[in-house]
C-alpha cells in the first residue's frame, strides 16, 4: 500500500513497539511533526527545553528500560546540539535512534538557512549514519537503524532525512512487518542482525577460561557495563557465587551485581575501594566481564593486575587487547558466555583470598551524626528511604561517585551515569526518560551545583509532563571534583571552580512550578528529603555542604591502582 | 599468554573491501586521523565484483597499533573484509608520472635512457619538457625518481600503492559472513 513518506517513519516506529519519542521540532522536521499530531494518540512526544535534554532523556529511557530509545531534532542548531548527547549514549554504548531532517535536495551543500552535515558531524559518535535522499529508503533504513542500534554491542545510530523526502506529496510503498518477523520475512534484515550479532562462544575458549579457573588460587572478577547492557545479572550472579571470588563493579558495572551482595568489593580503579583495587593488584587471574579497561579502571596499564592472568569477555572484538593485554579472551554477549561458562563450572571455593580481601572492606556504619550536611550523611539517609526499585540517574562529578561508592544498586538499569564521556548535564534529561519509561517507580536524580546549572532547564519538562523526579543537588558551591585535583595536584590554586553565584535552587524550583527544599544539616537533609519524595510531582532538594568535601579513596591518573594519593 | 606484537614502526598496507556507498571513504580514513596517523598513500577503485570497491591504505604503524585499526574498521556497516599486508608476504605496485624540462637534445637522450632502463614510457613529450609513466614497486619508482634528480624535475604524481597477497589466498577468504 502507498502511504505518505511521513507516515511511513511513524508507522516503523510502531513496528518496534516505539510509543515514546522525545524531541524539539523546526523548519525542516516540521512536516514529520506534522504527521506526528496525526498519530499523537499512538506516539507519545515529549517536548524538552533543549535538545541536548531530549538526547539524554531518549538515552536515560534505553539504559532505563533496555529498549531503543527515539530522538527527534531538526537541522542545523536542532542537530548539533544532539552531539553531546550523540557521544555519550556512544561512549556507554546505548541504543538511540536519533532522526533529524535536513535541508531539501536543491539546497544542501549550499549552506542554507540551518543546513548543517550532521551525517558527517556525527559519523565518529554512531555505529552508523544515513542521510535519506530517497523516499522508497525510508523503511529498509528505518528497520535496518533498530537492528544496527541493538544488535551487538549496542549503540546510537543517526537518520537524517532530507526535507522534500518528507513531503506531504512523498507516497511510499509500505508493508507492515513486526519487528519480531522481520527477521524471518526480510532477508537484509536477517543478513545485517547476522552480522551484527555476537558469535556463540566458542566452546574450546570456554575450557580455556575453566583451566584457568583451576589453576587459579586468586581469582577476581569484574562487572563492567556489559553485563548491564546485555542484562547478564543472573547470569553473573551465578558465576560469581561458583568461582566464589571478590567481585568489583566499573562505573558502567554498576547494578550488574547486587552491591551489598557478600562478594561485592566495591568499585574499582581510579576512586575505587581498598578491597577491590588490592585484590586487582594481588589476584592471579582477573576474569572481566564486559568491560574496556578504560583509564578510569586501569590507572596506569603497565602494572594493571600485574600478577594476574586476565581473561577479557566482550562482546566487541575491536575491545580485546587494546588497553590492557590478555591472556585469554572470549568474544561474545555476556549472557551467552556466562550461561556456557556456568553449564560446565564446578563450585570452587577461595575462602582464605575472599577473607585477605573483604578484610579491607569498611565497615559499614552510619555517617557520624550532627554538625554541618555531609555527603555521607546524604547517602545514608537516601539509602535508608529510597525505595529498592528507585532509579538513579546522577551528573557527573565527586556527587556521581559519592552515589556509586554508597548506593547498593541492585539491578541492571537502576544506574543512570555518564561513565565513558563522563557529561555533565547528563542526569535530568536521563531521569526524565526513565520516569517516561517506568511511571511507577521512583526516579532520583542526584546531581551537583554545576552539572545542575548546565541543564536544570529540563525543569520545565518535569513539570509539565507531571514527572515526579527528584532531584538532589550537592550543593558544594564549587565544582568539587576539579577544585579536588586542585587541591591535590595543582598546589590549591582554584583556577576558576568557585561556584559563589546564584540562582537561589529552592527559588529556581518554585519558578518552574516544582517544590523547592533546602537543607544544611541530616536534620534538615532528612525532613526535607521525606517531604520531597511524599508530595505531588518533581522536587529539588539543595543540600548544602563544604567545598572542600573529597572523593576517597583516590588514584592518580597514571599511577598503579594501590598507589592511593587518598585512603 | 599474552599476545606478543611487533613495537617496531614498519610500513603496512590495510586492504579493505567496502560496499560502495557515500561517505565509506571518509569512515575509513577517519579512523587513521584520530589516531594521529598520517595516511601515506590511499588508493580506492573497482574490483572484480559488482558495487564492491577496494580501499589500499599505507602508513607506518605498529602491529598494536594496525591491528586495532583494523579491528575497528571491521566494525564499519559498508567494510566487507580487511586484511593487513606488511611487505614481505606480498606484492605491491604504484604508477609514477614524472615531468622532465629538457634543455637540449642531449638532455632529452639521456633521460629517454634512463627510462628505458627502468622500463618506464614516454607518454607526452614536447620541444622543452617530457613525461615519464612508470609502473613498478614504490623502491623501484623511487630509484628512478632519484636518479632523475640530476635534471630538472617539474611535477611528480603517484597513484599510491596498490597490494595483493602473494599465491593464492585472496582477500575473499576474509569476508565477513554476510548471509
Ligand atoms: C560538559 C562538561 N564540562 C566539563 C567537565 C569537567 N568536569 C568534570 S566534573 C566537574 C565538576 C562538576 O561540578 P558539580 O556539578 O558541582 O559536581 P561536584 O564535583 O561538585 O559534585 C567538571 C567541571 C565535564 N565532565 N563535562
Ligand atoms: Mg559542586
Amino acid at each position: 500500500m502507498k502511504i505518505r513518506s511521513t507516515q511511513a517513519i511513524l508507522e516503523c516506529l510502531l513496528e518496534q513497539g516505539v510509543d515514546t519519542v522525545f524531541g524539539y521540532p523546526g523548519g525542516t522536521i516540521l512536516n514529520l511533526y506534522d504527521e506526528l499530531y496525526r498519530y499523537r494518540d499512538r506516539i507519545r512526544h515529549i517536548l524538552t527545553s533543549h535538545e541536548q535534554g531530549a538526547s539524554h532523556a531518549a538515552d536515560g529511557y534505553a539504559r532505563a528500560t533496555g529498549k531503543v530509545g527515539v530522538c527527534f531534532a531538526t537541522s542545523g542548531p536542532g542537530a548539533t546540539n544532539l552531539t553531546t548527547g550523540i557521544a555519550t549514549a556512544h561512549l556507554d554504548s546505548s541504543p538511540v535512534v536519533f532522526i533529524t531532517c535536513n535541508v531539501t535536495e536543491n539546497l544542501l551543500g549550499k549552506d542554507a538557512f540551518q543546513e548543517v552535515d550532521i551525517t558527517g558531524i556525527a559519523m565518529p559518535i554512531t555505529k552508523a549514519t544515513f542521510l535519506v535522499r530517497d523516499p522508497e529508503e525510508i523503511v529498509p533504513v528505518m528497520r535496518q537503524a533498530f537492528v544496527i542500534a541493538a544488535s551487538g554491542r549496542p549503540g546510537p545510530v543517526l537518520i537524517d532525512f532530507l526535507k522534500n523526502v518528507t513531503a506531504p506529496s512523498q507516497m511510499v510503498e509500505y508493508a507492515p512487518v513486526p519487528a519480531i518477523l522481520q527477521g524471518d520475512r526480510l532477508p537484509e534484515i536477517r543478513a545485517l542482525r547476522r552480522r551484527l550479532s555476537a558469535p556463540q562462544p566458542d566452546e574450546d575458549d570456554i575450557s580455556r577460561l575453566l583451566e584457568l579457573i583451576q589453576q587459579s588460587e586468586r581469582p577476581f572478577l569484574l562487572c563492567g557495563g556489559g553485563v548491564v547492557r546485555g542484562r547478564a545479572s543472573a547470569e553473573f550472579l551465578a558465576f560469581a557465587e561458583k568461582l566464589d571470588a571478590p567481585v568489583a563493579i566499573t562505573v558502567m558495572g554498576g547494578g550488574g551485581i547486587a552491591g551489598d551482595h557478600p562478594l561485592s568489593t566495591g568499585m574499582i580503579g581510579m576512586h575505587g575501594s581498598h578491597a577491590s583495587n588490592t585484590a586487582c593488584a594481588e589476584c592471579d587471574l582477573l576474569i572481566a566481564v564486559g568491560c574496556r579497561f578504560s583509564d578510569r579502571i586501569a590507572t596506569d596499564a603497565a602494572t594493571f593486575a600485574q600478577q594476574a592472568k586476565i581473561a577479557q569477555i566482550d562482546i566487541d572484538q575491536s575491545e580485546i587487547d587494546k588497553n590492557i593485554l590478555t591472556d585469554l579472551h572470549i568474544v561474545g554477549d555476556a549472557k551467552a558466555v556466562l550461561f556456557a561458562l556456568n553449564a560446565r563450572m564446578e563450585q570452587m571455593n577461595h575462602t582464605a583470598w575472599k577473607e585477605k580481601i573483604f578484610a579491607l572492606r569498611p565497615a559499614e556504619e552510619a555517617a557520624p551524626s550532627g554538625g554541618n550536611l555531609t555527603p555521607a550523611q546524604i547517602m545514608d539517609t537516601i539509602n535508608r528511604l529510597a525505595p529498592d526499585t528507585t532509579i538513579f540517574s546522577t551528573d557527573v562529578g565527586q556527587h556521581q561517585m559519592w552515589a556509586i561508592q554508597s548506593i547498593h544498586f541492585h539491578y541492571p538499569g537502576q544506574l543512570l551515569t555518564s561513565g565513558g564521556f563522563g557529561t555533565m548535564g547528563f542526569g535530568l534529561g536521563a531521569a526524565i526518560g526513565a520516569q517516561a519509561g517506568f511511571p511507577e517507580r521512583r526516579v532520583l536524580h542526584l546531581t551537583g551545583d554545576g552539572c545542575f546549572r548546565m541543564n536544570c532547564n529540563e525543569l520545565a519538562t518535569v513539570e509539565h509532563y507531571h514527572f515526579p523526579v527528584v532531584t538532589v543537588v550537592f550543593n558544594n558551591g564549587c565544582l568539587g571534583m576539579v577544585r579536588q585535583w586542585q587541591n591535590l595536584i595543582y598546589g590549591k590554586r582554584f583556577s576558576e571552580t568557585t561556584l559563589d553565584r546564584g540562582p537561589d535552587f529552592v527559588k529556581l524550583a518554585e519558578a518552574y512550578g516544582l517544590r523547592g527544599y533546602r537543607a544544611t544539616t541530616a536534620g534538615e537533609f532528612e525532613a526535607a528529603f521525606r517531604a520531597a519524595l511524599d508530595g505531588n510531582g518533581g522536587a529539588v532538594v539543595d543540600a548544602v555542604l563544604n567545598m572542600d568535601e573529597m572523593v576517597r579513596p583516590m588514584v592518580a591518573g597514571g599511577s598503579p591502582v594501590t598507589d592511593f594519593l587518598l585512603d | 599468554m599474552k599476545k606478543q606484537f611487533d613495537a617496531s614502526r614498519k610500513r603496512y598496507t590495510l586492504c579493505i573491501l567496502v560496499q560502495d556507498m557515500p561517505g565509506v571513504l571518509s569512515q575509513v580514513a577517519r579512523l587513521f586521523s584520530r589516531k594521529g596517523y598520517n595516511i601515506e598513500s590511499i588508493v580506492s577503485g573497482a574490483t572484480d565484483r559488482p558495487h564492491i570497491t577496494r580501499i589500499s591504505i599505507e602508513v607506518m604503524a605498529d602491529e598494536m597499533m594496525i591491528e586495532q585499526i583494523a579491528a575497528q574498521c571491521r566494525k564499519l556497516l559498508p567494510v566487507l573484509a580487511v586484511k593487513v599486508l606488511d611487505s614481505e608476504g606480498s606484492i605491491h605496485r604504484e604508477i609514477a608520472l614524472i615531468k622532465v624540462r629538457t634543455e637540449d637534445r642531449d638532455g632529452r637522450e639521456e633521460i629517454i635512457q634512463i627510462a628505458n632502463i627502468f622500463r618506464a614510457k614516454i607518454i607526452d613529450i614536447c620541444r622543452d619538457s617530457l613525461t615519464i609513466a612508470v609502473f613498478g614497486t614504490p623502491v623501484k619508482n623511487d630509484a628512478l625518481i632519484d636518479t632523475l634528480a640530476d635534471f630538472s624535475v617539474l611535477e611528480i604524481a603517484k597513484s599510491g600503492t596498490l597490494a595483493m597477497e602473494r599465491g593464492a589466498d585472496t582477500i575473499y577468504q576474509a569476508l565477513q559472513d554476510m548471509d
